[in-house]
């Protein structure tokens, strides 16, 4: 027997009111954005956007009322997703605190962490980033060693987090930290902390330009950085499975199979004018894209019901990184046309910006390897 | 599963996995039909899962039916379990009744007049220990002996009988369905894909199994990373093809006919997926899986068969790829979240 459970998930009729007012609302929103600046999709960021979002009660919507939340299923909350990337909506700013940290205050979170920041980032005025990766500290993430160590009234932190998509605007970053550097506590050592990136001394925060000239992600450096005993989340020594419960949130998403969605459209475009050249091609992708969403709703409906889909995320997100890093191959093979930066068509600038970003997508958020090693163990063969 | 789908599962699953043993399937490939398995098959209900109660059957949907044509391809059952099961549901949108006995599927150019069938399919599933077959004429449904039929044997890459039958001014029973001009195909394509699926899940099952059984360098092959990375890929191309083959018989069950949309999905994943998974599995098993005498190539064989069976993969997707572009590349996304 298959250990994974992908048991088929129908989106309640009541969804599609607000797919609907969605719609409407990107319509409007989009109408003057270009195609290749919607490409971004959740790496793109408008904190005005992220307002608009916050007023239409778009963020934080499975949260409870009383923490600025809207008390709305997962399934609103998977029609919005999928709705907003299919779309290339700028949902960067929020995003991170939307899907993983608003989620992981609520349930490791203080009372008082809780009061004091989610509203905010409901309200789309509040941003995270996460900071696990080191410099050497990647897959293996239990390396980790930028250290928390105990002072009076809170902790003193010193090291490095490396790759920290949004640093630079986001105003809290969720860290995992070492709080035991005993060699036998490698996992049990791992603490994880609210830091106030705005309101720290310490903190430098340093853009790395990606391979496109972009700068998304940051090198972070804390030198004696302090950060107070109110700052910890959840348990102090918890941090390695508080960590891995997050991240298949981080992983469980439509996001993992979309990011290359725009590109697909633009390339159906420029067939259109072609007279119904690549239609096999064409028609395998759609086959692929119905198939992966069936696959991230089935994975949806397993959060509505409270379970846990680790290791079902893991196997969507692992087959979503292949579509999506494929969709740019497929285009080159069938179109021919070159990928273009700051000229062309849209079609054009859009290959030029995935062309160069999908490396990344089997990188972020868990590795190929490691996602595949997840997918291996839960066969039983580690 | 709700209880039919427990008591199905229970059923077949059971049944098949007890006596699809490798020696039936050899003595199958070798012309001996497995005739002793197909009367209880038949008397447990499996070809009926789509006749209603009243006639006979279960009553069950496509989801239902989709566990025993997963089962079917899972345990590599040299049957026309499939198509017995099809044509006894087309028999069933026309009107007529089932007859006991092997029902196959005629897939080929016949015509109707005063209800005499003619034509030939060229690859009938089983054709030759057939009782009856099925064709589509036309928007009529029509069901015909074969004790008449000129049989002229074949066989698939796997082995199974797929024979040209051929049949002239054959007495026939026919009557209309409400079904489209591409029934036998579409519905081909499903049963194909739902038995595909089975197959995979068999593949990666089996290829972890003989991956913890195997050692060498002084260990199970499985502990290796470059192995556990190609059973993942594996499983996750399985897994898949378990979700879409769910999704396009709840379709059917929603939309009938209109679910030719995901049904093309369907076939076209599973080719996929059948490329992929069969590369891997016998990478996995080495030279034994090679050989005859390992039963590993009674599923692989099976899937590159029928990948290309009832529309491959690259004609469902031409399709759909031709809708897709002629839709516009804005309706995309409506489209499919519509569904």
């Amino acid at each position: 027997m298959q250990p994974f459970r992908f048991d088929l998930c129908e989106l309640p009729g009541e969804t599609e009111g607000l797919r609907e007012e969605i719609r409407a609302f990107l319509a409007e929103e989009l109408k003057h954005v270009p195609k290749v600046t919607r490409a971004q999709t959740w790496s793109g960021s408008d904190t005005e956007f992220s307002r608009k979002m916050g007023a239409k009660g778009w963020i934080g919507m499975t949260w409870p009322k009383k923490y600025g939340g809207h008390e709305r299923s997962f399934f609103d909350r998977y029609v919005m997703l999928e709705e907003m990337l299919a779309a290339g909506a700028p949902v960067g700013a929020h995003w991170i605190g939307d899907r993983q940290s608003g989620p992981l205050l609520l349930r490791f979170g203080t009372e008082e962490q809780r009061q004091k920041i989610l509203p905010r980032v409901a309200k789309g005025e509040c941003y995270f980033c996460i900071g696990m990766s080191e410099p050497d500290s990647g897959s293996d993430l239990a390396a980790t060693r930028t250290r928390a160590d105990k002072v009076d009234g809170g902790y003193k932190v010193n090291g490095t987090k490396l790759w920290t998509s949004g640093a630079h605007t986001a105003h809290y970053m969720i860290a995992l930290f070492r709080t035991d550097s005993a060699p036998e506590a490698k996992h049990s050592g791992l603490t994880q902390f609210l830091v106030d990136l705005k309101n720290t001394d310490g903190i430098t925060i340093r853009p790395i330009k990606d391979l496109a000239g972009n700068a998304h992600f940051n090198e972070v450096v804390f030198e004696d950085a302090f950060v107070p005993d109110g700052m910890l989340v959840g348990t102090e020594g918890g941090g390695w499975g508080q960590v891995t419960a997050e991240l298949a949130f981080e992983r469980s998403g439509p996001e993992r199979y979309l990011s290359s969605f725009m590109l697909m459209v633009e390339m159906i475009r420029e067939l259109e004018k072609r007279g119904g050249d690549g239609a096999v091609e064409i028609g395998r992708l759609v086959a692929h894209l119905v198939t992966l969403r069936q696959m991230s709703l089935s994975v949806a409906g397993m959060l509505e019901k409270g379970e846990n889909p680790a290791l079902e995320a893991s196997v969507v997100k692992d087959l979503g990184a292949i579509f999506e890093q494929d969709m740019p191959v497929r285009a080159h093979e069938l179109l021919g046309m070159a990928p273009t930066v700051g000229e062309g068509n849209d079609y054009e600038q859009v290959l030029g910006y995935l062309t160069q970003t999908v490396p990344s997508f089997s990188l972020r958020g868990g590795t190929r390897e490691i996602l595949r090693g997840i997918i291996a163990r839960g066969l039983g063969l580690r | 599963m709700n209880e039919l789908q427990t008591i199905l599962s229970d059923s077949v699953n059971g049944l098949l996995s007890e006596r699809v043993t490798k020696a039936l399937v050899q003595k199958a490939e070798e012309g001996e039909f497995p005739a002793a398995l197909w009367n209880e098959v038949e008397a447990n209900g499996l070809t009926r899962v789509l006749v209603p109660e009243e006639q006979g059957g279960a009553g069950g949907t496509w989801a239902d039916a989709a566990i025993v044509l997963k089962a079917a391809g899972e345990h590599v059952a040299p049957l026309p379990l499939a198509e017995a099961l099809l044509a006894n549901w087309f028999l069933v949108q026309a009107g007529i009744e089932v007859p006991d006995g092997i029902t196959t599927l005629l897939d080929g150019d016949f015509t109707l007049e005063g209800g005499k069938l003619s034509g030939e399919a060229p690859h009938a599933p089983y054709g030759r220990h057939a009782a009856h077959g099925v064709a589509i004429v036309k928007g009529e449904v029509a069901l015909v002996a074969l004790e008449a039929a000129k049989i002229d044997p074949g066989i698939n890459v796997a082995r199974e009988p797929r024979d040209r039958v051929t049949l002239k001014a054959a007495p026939a029973t026919a009557k209309k369905a409400s079904l489209p001009g591409n029934a036998m195909k579409l519905y081909g394509a499903l049963i194909r894909a739902c038995q595909m699926a089975g197959a995979l899940g068999y593949l990666s099952t089996q290829s972890v199994a003989y991956a913890n059984e195997r050692t060498q360098f002084g260990k199970p092959i499985g502990k290796f990373q470059a192995i556990q990375q190609q059973l993942a890929v594996l499983s996750t191309q399985a897994a898949a093809c378990g979700v879409i083959t769910d999704h396009a018989c709840a379709q059917a069950d929603k939309r009938g006919s209109d679910a030719a949309f995901e049904i093309a999905a369907a076939k076209i994943r599973v080719d996929d997926a059948s490329s992929i998974a069969t590369s891997i599995a016998h990478q996995v098993h080495g030279a034994i899986g090679f050989t005859y005498e390992h039963g590993l190539h009674f599923a692989t064989r099976r899937l590159w068969s029928w990948r290309a069976e009832f529309g491959a993969g690259r004609d469902w997707a031409e399709t759909l790829g031709r809708e897709t572009i002629a839709a516009g590349a804005d309706a995309l996304w409506p489209h499919v979240t519509a569904r």
